[in-house]
């Protein structure tokens, strides 16, 4: 396989589809699907059977996940593709009838809403078009010239600088430079390295890598394989979440697909580089999402991190030079290595380049996925693309990061997202999860809540962590009831920061994060639990300002 | 203890045995294919009992204490038998902030049992998991497989209702 075959492939793809001329698009990814989905699709393919000139095709993520189930209808000699939302499988016969002729207005959603317009795709930018399970179709879109185009015209230097040049950093959260890293694991003089892709994504209200795996998992494969490439490695583990069964499903198949084509396994385009990709399941815990924890779970062991350093650069997998990165960091390697590392550079910010997928959930109008350049501001996300709060209420804060992160109020919301701005604002980008809260959320309740799943999530190995989070959360519990006093609260402060300094892992370190980011901006509703408080269940009397410390 | 071992004896004549076996064998009857065991176990007996882990246990040559140990440590592994529906409820963020707390109130008033039980009869389990990544449809429960979206107290409890009298 070189350059002209894979061109010849993917030409004869593209020509198979001119042929037709009305193509369906159904979203199958996991939001469509339980909106029914599977169901329009079933109908659709029924409704077309036997008819040549249309193809139903089930392709990925659309987007705007509140609409499911979505259906596309592109049409050859129509400037734009019509778009229909809440698409049940009652409305195919109008929708069949409609192909060449006016659209049903009744299910229209519009694509030039600011939801479909504000975005910038690249990492997205085959999500919803072409089928995940179909290999051809991700090379009729350029899928694996990045991969070829790197074994046979580029040495492994050439590909670390144009990794270096883009500007990438790491998208599950720490931000950390994509090509330092690359560069770090290429240095390492060592026979066996591992490529490894954290796909465990446990972070509660973020769903970005679930829907660029169910979505477009060829795009992922082909990253990693670059990264090996570019470090010398010749082993690469996905490690995922068993709670996604879909995208383990979608990722199998890329991964049999890839290898009977051989652009994975041994010898890939007749050169002497090899890569294999295993999976390996994850079993429910939030702390394998933490590069050491997640190693020792890949070697079957409990999922508790390690000091370091040793970072996994230098001794990860089994003691051997590792690289890891997030699936969003992978899916951006394909089109950096295509169209150059000056393109992708010239997206974003200063220091924050190319774009950023959020998942957006909460009580926002539109809820789904949507891909932004890096920089935007958080107010045209939530009120322009998002909609805004619906049903008359108002705004109160944004939550990204999640349970490492912090709760941004509207003061903020003309911030530019990027890794340090959030930062500084006591939150962070984390890997994407984003969501809005209306009056009707009380602060400290959600300090609560995100404190009961560190708490719960503590892997246990480092006592502020496990201990700390504990008597946090008992802390938080007592003042959300209206039972805590200003001591609880001065007691909490100061936990914040032990846990804070002295947990081993990110997880505890990062864990009063959300208690922090609200005690900054919403401290009055601490301190209103405090003076009004409700007498407590057992009969005292809560609330009452004493210090019972002293 | 580098002596050659012979393969353990399955703990019952069961055929799902032979899938635990396979598991293993393709990862080479290292102790690294652990979780990958116990994932099998898990999916074809529905949980994983003591004889299963001292089985696992002896055929990939570890302790019974790290078996145990890791077989308790990650939160999808179950001890115990689940009942015959599952019903999980998401209580990840975005369906903690529309409402997922009255799912869980609203099942535990009506069958009593709270997240990670079962009902004594072994009909119903209910089990709460920290994000099914379906935020866009929060707030979202699964019943026996199938995603349910945007779901308040009472819709729920009739499609528990629904499942459970079908079976009877």
């Amino acid at each position: 396989m070189n350059l002209d075959d894979l061109e010849a492939d993917a030409s004869e793809v593209r020509a198979a589809g001119e042929t037709c001329e009305h193509c369906v698009r159904v979203c199958m990814a996991a939001g469509c699907q339980s909106s029914g989905a599977g169901k329009v699709l079933e109908r659709l393919n029924e409704q077309f059977s036997g008819r040549d000139d249309v193809r139903v095709k089930s392709v990925g993520c659309m987007g705007l996940c509140s609409g499911g189930p979505l259906v596309e209808l592109r049409s050859k000699g129509q400037p734009a593709p019509r778009l229909y939302q809440k698409v049940s499988a009652e409305d195919v016969p109008e929708l069949a009838a409609s192909l060449g002729g006016a659209p049903v207005q009744r299910l229209a959603c519009s694509t030039e809403m600011p939801f479909f317009s504000r975005q910038q795709k690249i990492v997205l930018e085959n999500s919803g078009v072409i089928d995940p399970e179909e290999i051809d179709d991700y090379i009729a879109a350029d899928g694996y010239r990045a991969l070829v185009t790197a074994l046979t015209e580029m040495n492994q230097a050439e590909v670390l600088r144009e990794i270096d040049i883009s500007g990438l950093r790491g998208r599950g959260g720490g931000g950390y430079p994509t090509g330092l890293k690359w560069s770090t694991v290429a240095k390492m003089p060592a026979d066996q390295k591992y490529v490894i892709c954290n796909a465990d994504e446990g972070d509660p209200g973020a769903f970005m890598d679930r829907a660029v795996l169910e979505s477009d998992p060829h795009r992922v494969l082909e990253g990693m394989a670059i990264a090996a490439y570019a470090v010398g490695a010749n082993k690469g583990y996905v490690y995922i979440r068993a709670e996604y069964p879909l995208a383990i499903d979608r990722l199998k198949t890329a991964i049999r697909q890839a290898t009977r084509k051989k652009l994975l396994g041994s010898g890939i385009c007749e050169t002497q580089f090899s890569f294999d990709v295993e999976l390996r399941l994850g079993a429910g815990a939030f702390v394998c999402g933490e590069e050491t924890a997640l190693m020792s779970s890949v070697e079957g062991e409990r999922g508790q991190p390690r000091p370091r350093p040793p970072y996994p650069a230098e001794s990860g997998l089994w003691g051997y030079p590792t690289l890891i990165n997030n699936v969003e960091t992978f899916a951006n390697v394909a089109p950096i290595i295509r169209r150059g590392g000056e393109w992708f550079a010239g997206i974003g910010t200063e220091r924050s380049k190319g774009t950023k997928v959020f998942a957006l959930a909460g009580r926002i109008q539109n809820t789904g996925l949507i891909e932004v350049p890096m920089g935007i501001k958080l107010r045209d996300i939530i009120e322009t693309i998002g909609g805004g709060v619906p049903e008359g209420r108002t705004f109160k804060a944004v939550q990204t990061g999640g349970p490492s992160g912090g709760c941004l109020p509207e003061q903020n919301l003309d911030l530019p997202v990027d890794y340090d701005t959030l930062r500084q604002a006591g939150s962070i980008m984390g890997s994407g999860g984003m969501i809005v809260m209306d009056d009707t959320s009380c602060m400290v309740d959600v300090a609560r809540y995100f404190m009961d799943f560190c708490m719960t999530e503590s892997c246990g190995k480092c006592v502020p962590c496990r201990v700390g989070t504990y008597q946090m959360h008992g802390l938080l519990d007592k003042i959300a009831k209206g039972q805590g006093t200003p001591a609880d609260l001065a007691l909490l402060e100061e936990l914040c920061e032990v846990v804070q300094m002295t947990s081993l892992c990110g997880l505890g370190q990062t864990s009063p994060n959300p208690v922090l980011s609200t005690l900054r901006y919403f401290r009055h509703e601490y301190e209103n639990k405090l003076q009004t408080g409700q007498p407590a269940a057992d009969g005292t009397e809560g609330g009452k300002m004493t210090d019972d410390r002293k | 203890m580098s002596v050659k071992r012979n393969k353990p004896e399955a703990p019952t004549a069961d055929n799902r045995w032979k899938m635990v076996d396979v598991t293993m064998r393709r990862n080479g009857y290292s102790g690294h294919a652990l979780i990958e065991t116990l994932h099998t176990v898990q999916e074809v007996f529905g949980y994983i009992d003591d004889p299963s882990m001292r089985y696992v246990a002896e055929a990939l040559n570890l302790p019974l204490s790290k078996v145990y140990g890791v077989a308790t440590f990650y939160h999808l592994f179950t001890l115990k038998p689940k009942g015959k529906h599952t019903c999980v409820i998401c209580t990840g963020t975005a369906c903690y902030i529309k409402g997922a707390g009255e799912l869980v109130e609203g099942v535990q008033q009506r069958y009593h049992v709270r997240p990670g039980q079962t009902t004594p009869d072994g009909q119903l389990s209910v089990v709460s998991a920290r994000c099914l990544g379906a935020c866009g449809l929060a707030p979202a429960a699964v019943l026996d497989g199938q995603v349910l979206a945007n779901q308040t107290a009472d819709g729920l409890l009739g499609k528990i209702e629904k499942v459970l009298q079908h079976e009877s």
